[in-house]
Formats: C-alpha cells, structure tokens, sequence
C-alpha cells in the first residue's frame, strides 16, 4: 500500500463537478433553447471576440474543459461498476477521447 | 389461531451443504417482536440447529448484522410490524463469506480496522508527569460521530465497491480513520495515509452514500471518506509543491 | 468440524437489485451527457476557429429539431447532476461557523444562490 496519485485525477473531476453544476445547465439552456427559439442570438463577430480575448478564452477552456474530465473520470469509474473492468481500454476510452476533446478545444482556442 | 409470521431464512452447513439454500419457517407475530426475537423462537422451539450472531438487543453491540429483506439492518432493529403481511427474507450480511447460515466470515474486516492504526499518534511524546491532554468540548464535537461506530459492518454490507473489491478498505474503516486525524490530540495523519490515502484506501470510493444510508448509529462514513479525499489532495498537493517539508 | 465458508458472487446487475443502486447509476449517468454536451462545445470552438460560414453551421445544427432535442436530454441530466452535487456538498465540506456546525441546508442554499447567480450573469453577458 502506498499513498496514490489519484488526486491527479480528482482534484480536476471535483473541480469540473462544480462548474458543470454551475455553468452547464445555463449554457444548455442558451444553445438548446433560446438561440433555437430566437430569443437570442449567438453572433460570430461577437463570439470570436469573447474568444480572441485572453480571459475569454480561458473562461471558454474552463468550461469546456473542465466538466469533461468530470465526465472523463466519472465515466471511468462507472465502467468499473458496471464490470467493465479498470483496464487499459477503459481509461483510453475514457481520459483518451476527453484529452482529443481538450486538445481540439485548446487548439481552437490558441488558433482564435 | 392467532397471527403469525412467515420467516425464509438462509441455510448453509458447511459440512453437509455444496451451498446455501432457504428454509421457511412460522413464527408468531407480536407487535413489540423484532427479527432478533423471531430467530430465537425459531432456535429455542421449532430448529436449535440455526446459527446466528446476537448479543446486547438494543443496537449497541453491532452482532445481529444481517439482510432483511434485501437491506443490511441490525436483526434487534427491526420490527415485525414493519414487515406485516410480508414474507421476511433473512439472510447473512452481503459481500462477506457465510461460515454457516447467517454467521459471516469478519477476519477482512478486522484486518482492515487495525491497518488504519485506530489508536492516538501524539504529535509529540510526552511524558506522563507531563499531565493530561486537554481538549475542549468543541474539539470533540469536531469528531465525536465518528466515535459512535458499532463494527456492525451493515456498510460493508451495502457499499458496492466493497462487492466489486473486497480489498477496498471500505466505510468504517476509513471512518475510524478520519475519527483519529480529527482528533485534537493526535498527529497520525501522515501515518495512517499509507492504506487511507492508497488506491484502496479513500480512492476506491465513489460516493455512492449506502454506508451512510445503513448505518444504525448515524455515523456517516461517506461523509469521512469525502473529507479525506480533500484532506488528502491538499496533502498530495502540498508534497508535491514542497517535497520534504511536510512531515 | 472442517471450515468451507461460502461467498457469494457479485451479479453485474447488482445494480439492478436496488432502488438505491438504480439511483446512484442514473446519478453517475448524468457525467455522460455533461461530457457530450462538452464535445458539442468543443466542436463549436472549432467550428468558430474556422471562420463565420463554419460558425453559422454549426449554430443552424444545433438548433435543428435533433440538436434541440439532444440538448433538451442533456439539459434535463445537467439539472439533474447540479441537484444531486449540491446536495452532497455539506456532506464533503462542513463548515464550522464560531464552533457552531452549519447547517446542510444553509450550504446547500448557498449554492442554488450561487447557481441562480452564475446563471444571470451569463444570460446577461451573452447578452439575452
């Protein structure tokens, strides 16, 4: 027995807990519901200006990022329980596609 | 012919069974009976064959741990009032090995209360002639609930990480654990984290609150691994950021 | 008398025997749609990266009946995972105010205050 590493893992899930509980429901709302329904309106000039802007962008990683590994790690866990096992193809599928989605979310983001 | 009850209790004779069956039997019904009293009229007038752990009858002692229809409860805990009408499942407590009928195989758990190291880790050695500990009732209110464990194991019972791996060090456990590292007069923290802190320590758990949920004496061993879990990632932290200097 | 204790095997619908196993899993499966919601975001910021046109596509996609609907389900999870965090949350931090324990509910309300208060903001700043 030997202390973990696993903090690596949680602090980032904990983290991205908290901002899915305080961020993503509102951001589903705009995106699934009022811009569909004209009430409002994502424009590009205005939403790549958010994004050009250094701030913006991280607020933008943060909440793209952050709940994802939430999902990621979460998801690794449930896998588990469903006996799924913990192995190799468990994590890959889990923290891999989740660092694809960082990484593309990133490069975007550095590429605005 | 006054009420009665059906109990279907779980069997397993070691020597004579290739595994566990379940045998029926009619209890009288009493409104004040509990499980507990239904298995001891059992025992003493219809099958002194039936094995069971009991001791105190009042939820103190944690013996009569056992599934009573499909929940982990204490056997003197529950009524058979609340189960009228109902056929009243008994079974040995899960996740555990039946040594025989609703006797259960405990030796993992008390390895793993031990490895936890229950005992206070004074900072500092003191002397006896240096007098007694003082500590206020504030700070043993921080960590008096996690003092009321019975070991009656009905977390280990209902937590699902503990059936899926029986190496997970599991609810009381690690509740003990967290009972010492809040205690004002103990600085073992550093020393228990070698199996709290270890992938099948804290790290194991998921949150799924059904340690908590069972406990008969409210101890809430969820809530103590949680704690742990940030106790222990600041600490991760720290050491990561300072090697050395915490010790 | 020879000892042969018995353990019983853990089925992989333990889950299933439960109702509070039920709930943990649909609890845990709330982490799913957050994580294909955040892939959709991560889409858009690629999409926004490539200019207007790409831009303006992906909102026409996700405002399609099927975008709408996807998003309808992960909005539902979303509330879901919001409802069932904060209410763990006094649970993993106890706050201890003058030595007097806080209260659950007085944490968990200061979340939904704080919810409430995130959720303005952002309606206001993407300008609603």
């Amino acid at each position: 027995m030997a202390r973990s590493n696993k903090p690596i893992l949680w602090l980032p899930f904990a983290g991205g807990g908290l901002v899915a509980a305080l961020v993503t429901p509102v951001l589903i709302l705009i995106t699934g519901v009022l811009v569909p329904l004209g009430v409002m309106h994502l424009h590009y000039e205005t939403i790549a200006a958010f994004a050009h802007n250094p701030v913006g962008k991280l607020i933008l990683f943060g909440v793209v990022a952050l709940p994802a590994w939430h999902a990621a790690h979460r998801l690794r866990m449930t896998a588990h329980d469903l006996g799924l096992g913990g192995g190799i193809t468990v994590k890959a599928a889990c923290y891999g596609t989740t660092w694809l989605l960082i990484l593309a979310a990133t490069g975007a983001l550095i590429a605005i | 012919m006054s009420e009665t009850v059906t109990l279907e209790v779980l069997r397993y004779r070691p020597e004579s069974d290739s595994e566990p069956h379940f045998q029926r039997y009619t209890v009288p019904y009493r409104d004040d009976w509990v499980v507990l009293d239904a298995l001891n009229h059992i025992k003493d007038n219809l099958d002194a064959t039936l094995s069971y752990r009991w001791s105190c009858h009042m939820a103190v002692c944690g013996s009569c741990g056992m599934m009573i229809n499909n929940e982990p409860k204490l056997s003197c805990h529950s009524f058979l009032r609340d189960y009228r009408g109902r056929v009243i499942r008994v079974e040995p407590l899960d996740h555990f090995p039946i040594e025989r009928d609703l006797v259960i195989v405990m030796d993992s758990f008390m390895d793993k209360l031990s490895s936890v190291k229950p005992y206070l880790i004074p900072k500092q050695d003191k002397p006896l002639g240096a007098g007694e500990y003082l500590q206020s009732p504030g700070e043993l209110n921080a960590f008096h609930q996690y003092t009321q464990c019975i070991n009656c194991v009905l977390c280990y019972a209902a937590c699902p990480q503990i059936g899926l791996n029986e190496d997970f060090v599991g609810p009381a456990a690690l509740a003990l654990a967290h009972r010492y590292n809040l205690d004002s007069r103990d600085g073992g923290k550093d020393a228990r984290a070698e199996m709290v802190a270890s992938n099948e320590g804290i790290w194991e758990c998921t949150f799924v609150g059904a340690c908590s949920q069972v406990c008969p004496k409210q101890v809430d061993p969820a809530a103590a691994i949680q704690q742990t879990k940030i106790s222990a990632s600041v600490d991760w932290l720290k050491n990561l950021l300072t090697p050395g200097a915490h010790k | 008398m020879s000892r042969r204790p018995y353990l019983r095997k853990v089925e992989r619908s333990w889950w299933l025997q439960h109702p509070r196993y039920v709930a943990y899993m649909i609890r845990e499966l709330t982490s799913l749609f957050v994580g294909l919601y955040c892939a959709l975001l991560a889409i858009g910021l690629v999409r926004l990266s490539q200019g207007a046109a790409a831009w303006d596509g992906f909102v026409a996609a996700f405002s399609s009946p099927p975008g709408v609907a996807f998003q309808l389900l992960c909005l539902v999870f979303a509330i879901y995972h919001s409802v069932t965090w904060f209410a763990l949350t006094p649970k993993a931090m106890p706050l201890v105010v003058k030595g007097e324990p806080v209260p659950g509910t007085v944490i968990v309300g200061a979340h939904y205050v704080a919810w409430a208060a995130v959720s303005a903001i952002v309606l206001i700043a993407a300008g609603v």
